[in-house]
Protein backbone atom coordinates (compact mmCIF):
# COMPACT_ATOMS: atom_id res chain seq x y z
CA UNK A 1 0.00 0.00 0.00
CA UNK A 2 1.22 3.15 -1.10
CA UNK A 3 1.15 6.28 1.08
CA UNK A 4 -1.69 7.73 -0.76
CA UNK A 5 -3.38 4.58 -0.41
CA UNK A 6 -3.37 4.72 3.19
CA UNK A 7 -4.26 8.49 3.11
CA UNK A 8 -7.52 7.85 1.64
CA UNK A 9 -8.37 4.65 3.70
CA UNK A 10 -7.22 6.52 6.96
CA UNK A 11 -9.23 10.33 5.90
CA UNK A 12 -12.66 8.54 6.09
CA UNK A 13 -12.27 7.12 9.90
CA UNK A 14 -12.54 8.52 13.39
CA UNK A 15 -10.54 7.62 16.30
CA UNK A 16 -11.08 8.86 20.08
CA UNK A 17 -8.36 10.02 22.39
CA UNK A 18 -8.92 10.14 26.10
CA UNK A 19 -6.93 12.00 27.83
CA UNK A 20 -4.39 14.72 26.26
CA UNK A 21 -1.34 14.34 28.15
CA UNK A 22 2.03 12.65 27.38
CA UNK A 23 0.00 9.94 26.14
CA UNK A 24 -2.65 11.28 23.92
CA UNK A 25 -1.28 14.79 22.82
CA UNK A 26 1.82 12.49 21.51
CA UNK A 27 -0.75 9.97 20.07
CA UNK A 28 -2.88 12.27 18.51
CA UNK A 29 -0.10 13.91 16.93
CA UNK A 30 1.09 10.64 15.66
CA UNK A 31 -2.27 10.06 14.08
CA UNK A 32 -2.59 13.37 12.53
CA UNK A 33 0.45 13.47 10.44
CA UNK A 34 -0.75 9.88 8.68
CA UNK A 35 -3.72 11.61 7.65
CA UNK A 36 -6.43 10.66 10.14
CA UNK A 37 -9.74 11.94 9.19
CA UNK A 38 -11.38 13.21 12.61
CA UNK A 39 -9.71 12.60 16.01
CA UNK A 40 -12.32 13.34 19.18
CA UNK A 41 -10.15 14.45 21.97
CA UNK A 42 -11.06 15.07 25.67
CA UNK A 43 -9.08 16.70 28.55
CA UNK A 44 -10.38 18.86 31.57
CA UNK A 45 -6.95 20.64 31.94
CA UNK A 46 -4.72 22.91 31.27
CA UNK A 47 -0.90 23.24 29.89
CA UNK A 48 1.46 23.66 32.90
CA UNK A 49 4.89 24.44 32.49
CA UNK A 50 5.92 20.45 34.08
CA UNK A 51 3.63 18.72 31.44
CA UNK A 52 6.36 19.82 28.95
CA UNK A 53 9.29 17.17 29.36
CA UNK A 54 6.89 14.96 27.42
CA UNK A 55 3.47 16.11 26.18
CA UNK A 56 3.44 17.45 22.83
CA UNK A 57 2.77 21.28 23.67
CA UNK A 58 4.69 24.69 23.62
CA UNK A 59 6.13 27.10 26.13
CA UNK A 60 3.75 29.63 24.67
CA UNK A 61 0.55 27.45 25.58
CA UNK A 62 1.26 27.22 29.67
CA UNK A 63 -2.01 27.97 30.95
CA UNK A 64 -4.42 27.45 27.99
CA UNK A 65 -6.60 24.03 27.84
CA UNK A 66 -4.88 21.49 26.31
CA UNK A 67 -7.73 20.44 23.91
CA UNK A 68 -7.74 23.79 22.46
CA UNK A 69 -3.89 23.57 22.12
CA UNK A 70 -3.51 20.25 20.90
CA UNK A 71 -5.93 21.22 18.19
CA UNK A 72 -4.07 24.27 17.15
CA UNK A 73 -0.90 22.01 17.52
CA UNK A 74 -2.23 19.36 14.75
CA UNK A 75 -3.74 22.26 12.62
CA UNK A 76 -0.50 23.58 11.88
CA UNK A 77 0.74 20.01 11.36
CA UNK A 78 -2.19 18.65 8.82
CA UNK A 79 -5.19 20.98 8.46
CA UNK A 80 -7.05 18.77 6.97
CA UNK A 81 -7.74 16.38 10.18
CA UNK A 82 -10.65 17.64 11.81
CA UNK A 83 -10.51 17.86 15.61
CA UNK A 84 -13.50 17.59 18.00
CA UNK A 85 -12.53 19.03 21.36
CA UNK A 86 -14.06 18.24 24.92
CA UNK A 87 -12.75 20.29 27.24
CA UNK A 88 -14.63 18.26 30.29
CA UNK A 89 -13.90 15.76 32.74
CA UNK A 90 -14.67 12.50 31.59
CA UNK A 91 -17.13 9.79 33.17
CA UNK A 92 -18.72 6.65 32.50
CA UNK A 93 -21.52 8.08 31.36
CA UNK A 94 -20.49 11.02 29.07
CA UNK A 95 -17.49 8.51 27.61
CA UNK A 96 -20.54 6.30 25.91
CA UNK A 97 -22.13 9.42 24.26
CA UNK A 98 -18.70 11.39 23.51
CA UNK A 99 -16.94 8.71 21.31
CA UNK A 100 -19.59 6.95 20.10
CA UNK A 101 -18.97 7.07 16.85
CA UNK A 102 -15.35 6.34 16.96
CA UNK A 103 -14.09 3.21 14.92
CA UNK A 104 -11.77 2.69 17.62
CA UNK A 105 -10.77 4.58 20.89
CA UNK A 106 -7.23 5.24 23.09
CA UNK A 107 -7.23 5.60 26.40
CA UNK A 108 -4.54 8.17 27.96
CA UNK A 109 -5.55 8.98 31.09
CA UNK A 110 -2.77 9.05 33.94
CA UNK A 111 -4.81 7.72 37.12
CA UNK A 112 -5.52 4.17 37.64
CA UNK A 113 -9.07 5.01 38.37
CA UNK A 114 -9.97 6.78 35.18
CA UNK A 115 -8.59 3.53 33.28
CA UNK A 116 -10.73 1.53 34.81
CA UNK A 117 -13.50 3.51 34.34
CA UNK A 118 -12.86 4.17 30.77
CA UNK A 119 -12.20 -0.04 30.41
CA UNK A 120 -15.40 -1.10 31.58
CA UNK A 121 -17.62 1.93 30.32
CA UNK A 122 -16.44 1.73 26.69
CA UNK A 123 -15.91 -2.32 26.42
CA UNK A 124 -19.42 -3.19 27.56
CA UNK A 125 -21.24 -0.01 25.41
CA UNK A 126 -19.03 -1.12 22.54
CA UNK A 127 -17.85 -4.10 22.77
CA UNK A 128 -17.31 -4.77 19.49
CA UNK A 129 -14.54 -1.53 19.24
CA UNK A 130 -11.60 -1.62 19.78
CA UNK A 131 -10.15 -0.28 23.06
CA UNK A 132 -6.14 1.05 23.05
CA UNK A 133 -4.88 1.21 26.68
CA UNK A 134 -0.93 2.40 27.74
CA UNK A 135 -0.12 0.94 30.79
CA UNK A 136 3.52 1.06 32.22
CA UNK A 137 6.03 3.66 30.13
CA UNK A 138 7.86 5.10 33.59
CA UNK A 139 10.76 6.07 33.68
CA UNK A 140 13.99 5.98 31.21
CA UNK A 141 15.53 3.38 29.27
CA UNK A 142 14.52 -0.83 29.27
CA UNK A 143 12.93 -0.38 25.74
CA UNK A 144 12.98 -4.02 25.56
CA UNK A 145 10.26 -4.01 28.32
CA UNK A 146 7.69 -2.44 26.18
CA UNK A 147 5.57 -4.43 24.63
CA UNK A 148 1.99 -4.99 22.77
CA UNK A 149 -0.41 -7.36 24.00
CA UNK A 150 -3.97 -8.34 23.24
CA UNK A 151 -6.90 -9.64 24.57
CA UNK A 152 -9.68 -10.15 22.25
CA UNK A 153 -10.38 -6.32 21.42
CA UNK A 154 -8.40 -4.66 23.99
CA UNK A 155 -4.89 -4.06 23.28
CA UNK A 156 -2.58 -2.58 26.23
CA UNK A 157 1.00 -0.65 24.77
CA UNK A 158 3.47 -0.51 27.57
CA UNK A 159 5.68 -2.77 29.78
CA UNK A 160 3.01 -3.46 32.11
CA UNK A 161 5.65 -3.33 34.42
CA UNK A 162 6.52 0.81 35.90
CA UNK A 163 4.03 3.43 37.71
CA UNK A 164 5.11 6.39 37.25
CA UNK A 165 6.45 8.03 41.07
CA UNK A 166 8.62 10.42 41.94
CA UNK A 167 12.40 8.76 41.62
CA UNK A 168 10.12 7.30 38.73
CA UNK A 169 8.79 10.35 36.40
CA UNK A 170 6.94 10.15 32.92
CA UNK A 171 9.66 11.23 30.56
CA UNK A 172 9.34 12.29 26.72
CA UNK A 173 11.45 9.38 25.59
CA UNK A 174 9.76 6.53 26.65
CA UNK A 175 6.27 7.88 27.12
CA UNK A 176 6.60 8.74 23.45
CA UNK A 177 7.77 5.25 22.57
CA UNK A 178 4.13 3.90 24.15
CA UNK A 179 2.32 6.88 22.24
CA UNK A 180 3.40 5.91 19.39
CA UNK A 181 3.35 2.08 19.72
CA UNK A 182 -0.65 2.75 20.43
CA UNK A 183 -1.28 4.96 17.21
CA UNK A 184 0.55 2.55 14.82
CA UNK A 185 -1.77 -0.10 16.82
CA UNK A 186 -4.19 2.11 15.42
CA UNK A 187 -2.96 2.61 12.21
CA UNK A 188 -2.84 -1.61 12.02
CA UNK A 189 -6.20 -2.06 13.08
CA UNK A 190 -8.04 0.33 10.08
CA UNK A 191 -5.23 -0.52 7.16
CA UNK A 192 -5.18 -4.09 8.38
CA UNK A 193 -1.72 -6.10 8.92
CA UNK A 194 1.45 -5.17 6.80
CA UNK A 195 1.76 -7.86 4.18
CA UNK A 196 4.99 -8.52 2.87
CA UNK A 197 7.35 -8.55 4.83
CA UNK A 198 11.00 -9.17 2.50
CA UNK A 199 13.54 -10.08 5.01
CA UNK B 1 -7.76 -27.80 35.83
CA UNK B 2 -6.09 -25.61 32.84
CA UNK B 3 -6.86 -22.14 32.12
CA UNK B 4 -6.25 -19.61 30.02
CA UNK B 5 -4.76 -16.54 32.02
CA UNK B 6 -3.56 -13.26 29.66
CA UNK B 7 -3.34 -15.49 26.58
CA UNK B 8 -1.41 -19.08 28.43
CA UNK B 9 -2.24 -22.11 29.00
CA UNK B 10 -1.52 -22.80 32.87
CA UNK B 11 -2.06 -25.89 35.01
CA UNK B 12 -3.57 -25.32 38.21
CA UNK B 13 -3.61 -28.59 40.79
CA UNK B 14 -7.24 -27.76 42.11
CA UNK B 15 -10.20 -28.51 40.09
CA UNK B 16 -11.47 -25.11 41.01
CA UNK B 17 -10.45 -21.92 42.72
CA UNK B 18 -11.87 -18.58 43.37
CA UNK B 19 -10.11 -15.39 42.18
CA UNK B 20 -8.55 -14.56 45.59
CA UNK B 21 -7.12 -17.77 45.81
CA UNK B 22 -6.12 -17.62 41.64
CA UNK B 23 -4.39 -14.16 42.39
CA UNK B 24 -2.29 -15.37 45.50
CA UNK B 25 -0.85 -18.21 43.81
CA UNK B 26 -0.02 -16.09 40.84
CA UNK B 27 1.30 -13.23 42.95
CA UNK B 28 -1.17 -10.62 41.38
CA UNK B 29 -0.90 -7.72 44.43
CA UNK B 30 -1.46 -4.09 42.69
CA UNK B 31 -4.41 -2.92 44.29
CA UNK B 32 -5.72 -1.44 40.95
CA UNK B 33 -6.42 -4.74 39.34
CA UNK B 34 -8.97 -5.65 36.49
CA UNK B 35 -10.34 -9.10 36.35
CA UNK B 36 -12.11 -10.80 33.30
CA UNK B 37 -13.93 -14.04 33.56
CA UNK B 38 -14.90 -15.42 30.35
CA UNK B 39 -15.37 -11.61 29.03
CA UNK B 40 -16.95 -11.09 32.09
CA UNK B 41 -15.88 -8.50 34.55
CA UNK B 42 -15.22 -9.34 38.48
CA UNK B 43 -16.06 -6.87 40.81
CA UNK B 44 -13.14 -6.50 43.67
CA UNK B 45 -15.75 -7.58 46.36
CA UNK B 46 -16.97 -11.10 44.68
CA UNK B 47 -13.07 -12.47 44.18
CA UNK B 48 -14.06 -14.57 47.14
CA UNK B 49 -17.00 -15.58 45.71
CA UNK B 50 -15.94 -16.10 41.83
CA UNK B 51 -15.15 -19.52 41.35
CA UNK B 52 -13.29 -20.62 37.95
CA UNK B 53 -12.98 -23.84 36.68
CA UNK B 54 -11.15 -25.57 34.07
CA UNK B 55 -11.51 -24.06 30.42
CA UNK B 56 -11.99 -20.82 31.86
CA UNK B 57 -10.44 -17.75 29.95
CA UNK B 58 -9.29 -15.28 32.51
CA UNK B 59 -7.58 -11.97 32.11
CA UNK B 60 -6.33 -10.45 35.26
CA UNK B 61 -4.37 -6.68 34.88
CA UNK B 62 -3.09 -4.35 36.54
CA UNK B 63 -3.83 -0.75 35.85
CA UNK B 64 -0.90 0.87 36.83
CA UNK B 65 -0.98 4.81 37.14
CA UNK B 66 0.63 6.80 33.88
CA UNK B 67 0.15 8.26 30.96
Amino acid sequence: MNFEQIRDILKTKKVGVAGCGGLGSNCAVALARVGLGTLVIADFDVVEKSNLNRQYYFYDQIGRPKTACLKENIARINPEVIVETHQTTLTGENIRFIFRDCDILVEAFDRSDMKEVILKAFTVSFPEKHLVMGIGMAGWGKNNLIQQNQYDKLIICGDQLTEIGENRPPLAPRVGVVANMQANAVIELLLGEMDDLML
Amino acid sequence: MILNLNNREEFFDSDTLNISELMLIKKFSYPKIIVKVNDRFVEKEDFHSTYIKDGDKVIILHLLAGG
